[in-house]
């Protein structure tokens, strides 16, 4: 599950990190407040960055400084309702724009290859951390962390070391890198980036300029197998950016991600699901969504699953593809016999169902004369040739 | 010689007594598996599957009393790390865990402690492992196998039991099939079955079923295109339509920072000499025009 940015924020705070402060808002009212406040504190200039949980934000206009509250209110109305990659913009989080000096990468993944958590750190922050690993790979600096022991401080500073960071901002990172691998463990997250990591220059306590480590930005992706143990993780879900099908689909504990396409799929098991997608396309079709109704899928999972398909007013065709192993075929033949009764319209659908108790399966669909295939790639290209059929 | 699991397998299921436990257990020892005990704490001293199987409340009984030396975990996600370490602890040294959900960094410290101990642990969130007319241990169902001398490796379940359906309807029966599951933090990786089937006597051909996220596959197809040059081998991936960064069902099927696509794996199998299918049902064809013969 990814979550805002200023979610991830107080994640990261929670554990001790340096984050500048920061406030949501969600109409342009509350932007030239926040504005003031800010200005208030001593700001020269506030930064306005829509809270969408896409990629290139700042490219698509959605990052914007302002010097004064009227500017924040002009800024802020503009992003707001702006559209970035298919996205409407809900709220903007407002801060004190930052003096940056320098731009710095950190983040912590779950590696799969090394099955350990890996710390990466770049001196080319601010830029997105894939561009760089094409681009200049040698620039990414890694620390594998102890599976017991977890990130050590020699480790932390080795990285810190290896991006020319030194005394005192190198204690800084320490700190900052420790701590990224302590909020990932804290709430099992599959990543935490901070990009930029930035050296700002400020004026200290004392009224001298200094230069410290800040969290400027952060993303944060939760483990979704591990929502159910944080209590309070659950409600940083963004319903407003979810298709509203994302939450029937959980509630019914099935696998399913909306497409554009016009055929419906309903499959179990995850790879056996995209397989039936990739042959969608391969005999010239357009799937409408991906969906797994996982294993021994009953009754109501199918007849909640065909509702899920037919709430798309796209899908022209529904393919049905189930190889039973600890699904029992019949349970789901009896099932989609079910749902196409109570179904609100009729589309044209292919049934494939083997395995365990296909026989049984078969007897059943036969009856209520369903249309049905042998093997998964006949059962692909009627769906297309039905799909074709009904639009024309 | 099998790999894995075979006639020497002498399996404990661990959580024996539960709804898919039970159900497999029954399974298994109808495909004729040696299911020698189970583990139910508490329980210890009773017998499941009518009577035939012993409970004991731990796997090092299961492993002192009744001689196991492979285990099956059918524990829910909270239980089933420990349940690999307990299993670890006792000595055992194929574990194979079934069970789905578990959090990705759970299980790094337990693959650590398996590696340490010199185990090897199958899965998590993963169907098992055949030998075709020697054991089964997992949820792999029984019919679709035919025994013969293809080795079939796979990220995923039922994709899995359709590419075995689809060679066994062919004529090509298998050696030993492992699906070695579709979280980010597993046991055995391709490469290391891979090995495994390159040292094995009884293999002849290679059918490997991977699918989007990570790089596995790409590592799998530089192993193969240095180490198993001369070996009949097909592959297939899924995902060639799924979007980036939506995870695909899976928790390690998910295409994140333009990497792990299925463009790219696909790229990398065929640059090391193995024939991609666009369907899985093309594998046997494949395997045949890679100039294997049954």
């Amino acid at each position: 599950m990814k979550i805002q940015e200023a979610d991830a924020k107080s994640l990261l705070l929670a554990q001790g990190l340096p984050v500048p402060a920061w406030e949501v808002a969600r109409n342009p009212d509350e932007v030239t407040e926040a504005a003031k406040r800010f200005f208030a504190s001593g700001a020269v200039r506030v930064v306005i960055k829509a809270q969408v949980l896409v990629g290139g934000r700042g490219k698509a206009g959605g990052v914007k400084l302002a010097s004064t509250p009227v500017e924040a209110r002009e800024v802020g109305s503009r992003i707001l309702g702006m559209d970035i990659k298919g996205i409407t913009v809900r709220k903007v989080l407002v801060g004190a724009a930052a003096e940056i000096v320098k731009e710095y990468y950190l983040g912590a993944i779950v590696d799969r290859a090394s099955r350990r958590i890996v710390l990466m750190a770049s001196a080319e922050g601010g830029v997105e951390i894939e561009e760089v690993a094409r681009q200049n790979p040698g620039a990414i600096h890694r620390a594998s962390a102890d599976p017991e022991m977890g990130l050590l401080a020699f480790q932390a500073r080795g990285l810190g070391l290896a991006i020319g960071l030194r005394d005192p901002l190198l204690n800084q990172f320490v700190s900052i890198a420790q701590g990224l691998f302590a909020t990932m463990k804290a709430n099992d997250a599959d990543l935490v980036e901070v990009n930029p990591l930035a050296v700002v220059a400020e004026t200290g306590s004392d009224g001298k300029p200094r230069q410290r480590l800040v969290c400027l930005d952060a993303k944060i992706t939760l483990d979704d197998s591990a929502l159910a143990r944080h209590h309070g993780l659950e409600a940083l879900r963004d319903l407003d950016e979810e298709d509203p099908t994302d939450a029937q689909a959980r509630k019914l504990g099935i696998n399913f991600i909306h497409l554009d396409g016009t055929i419906g799929c309903m499959v179990n098991g995850a790879g056996l699901a995209m397989t039936t997608m990739d042959l969608v396309k391969h005999f010239g079709g357009e799937p409408a969504n991906f969906l797994d109704v996982g294993g021994g899928a009953r009754h109501e999972t199918v007849c909640g699953a065909m509702e899920l398909i037919l709430a798309d007013p796209k899908v022209k065709a529904i393919l049905v593809n189930i190889f039973g192993g600890i699904t029992r075929g019949d349970e789901v033949a009896a099932g989609l016999i079910e749902a196409r009764a109570e179904q609100s319209r009729t589309v044209p659908m292919v049934v494939r169902i083997v395995g365990t108790n296909a026989a049984e399966a078969a007897r059943l669909l036969e009856e209520a004369k369903f249309e049905t295939a042998a093997s998964l790639d006949e059962a692909a290209e009627k769906a297309v040739a039905l799909a074709k059929g009904a639009a024309r | 010689m099998s790999i894995l699991v075979g006639r020497d397998t002498r399996l404990v299921v661990q959580g024996i007594t539960g709804r898919e436990g039970e159900f497999h257990t029954r399974a298994a020892i109808a495909y004729g598996t040696k299911v020698v005990a189970g583990t139910r704490p508490g329980k210890g001293g009773q017998t499941a599957i009518d009577g035939t199987v012993p409970i004991f409340d731990t796997v090092a009984e299961a492993v002192k009393q009744a001689g196991a030396n492979t285990s099956v975990i059918y524990i829910p996600a909270n239980g089933a790390p420990d349940a690999v370490l307990e299993a670890v602890d006792a000595g055992i040294k194929t574990i194979v865990c079934i069970t789905e959900g578990i959090p990705a960094l759970d299980m790094i410290p337990v693959v650590e402690a398996v590696r340490r101990a010199g185990a090897r642990l199958i899965g998590p969130n993963c169907p098992g492992v055949t030998s075709p007319g020697r054991a089964k241990v997992g949820i792999i169902p029984a019919s679709i196998h035919k025994p013969g001398r293809v080795g079939v490796v796979s990220r995923s379940g039922t994709l899995t039991y359709e590419a075995v359906q689809a060679m066994t309807d062919a004529g090509l029966g298998q050696s030993s099939c492992v699906g070695i599951g579709g979280d980010p933090i597993i046991g055995t990786t391709f490469l290391d079955v891979l090995m495994l089937f390159r040292d094995d006597p009884e293999t002849d051909a290679i059918v490997m079923i991977g699918e989007i996220g990570g790089s596995a596959e790409e590592e799998a197809a530089a192993f193969a295109a240095e180490h198993l040059k001369g070996v009949p081998m097909a592959a297939f991936i899924a995902g060639r339509t799924a979007p980036p960064g939506r995870r695909m069902g899976h928790a390690g099927a998910i295409i994140s920072g333009g990497t792990g696509t299925a463009a790219e794996k696909i790229a990398a199998l065929e640059a090391a000499g193995v024939r991609v299918a666009d369907s899985p049902t093309q594998l046997p064809r494949l395997l045949l025009e890679a100039g294997y013969r049954a």
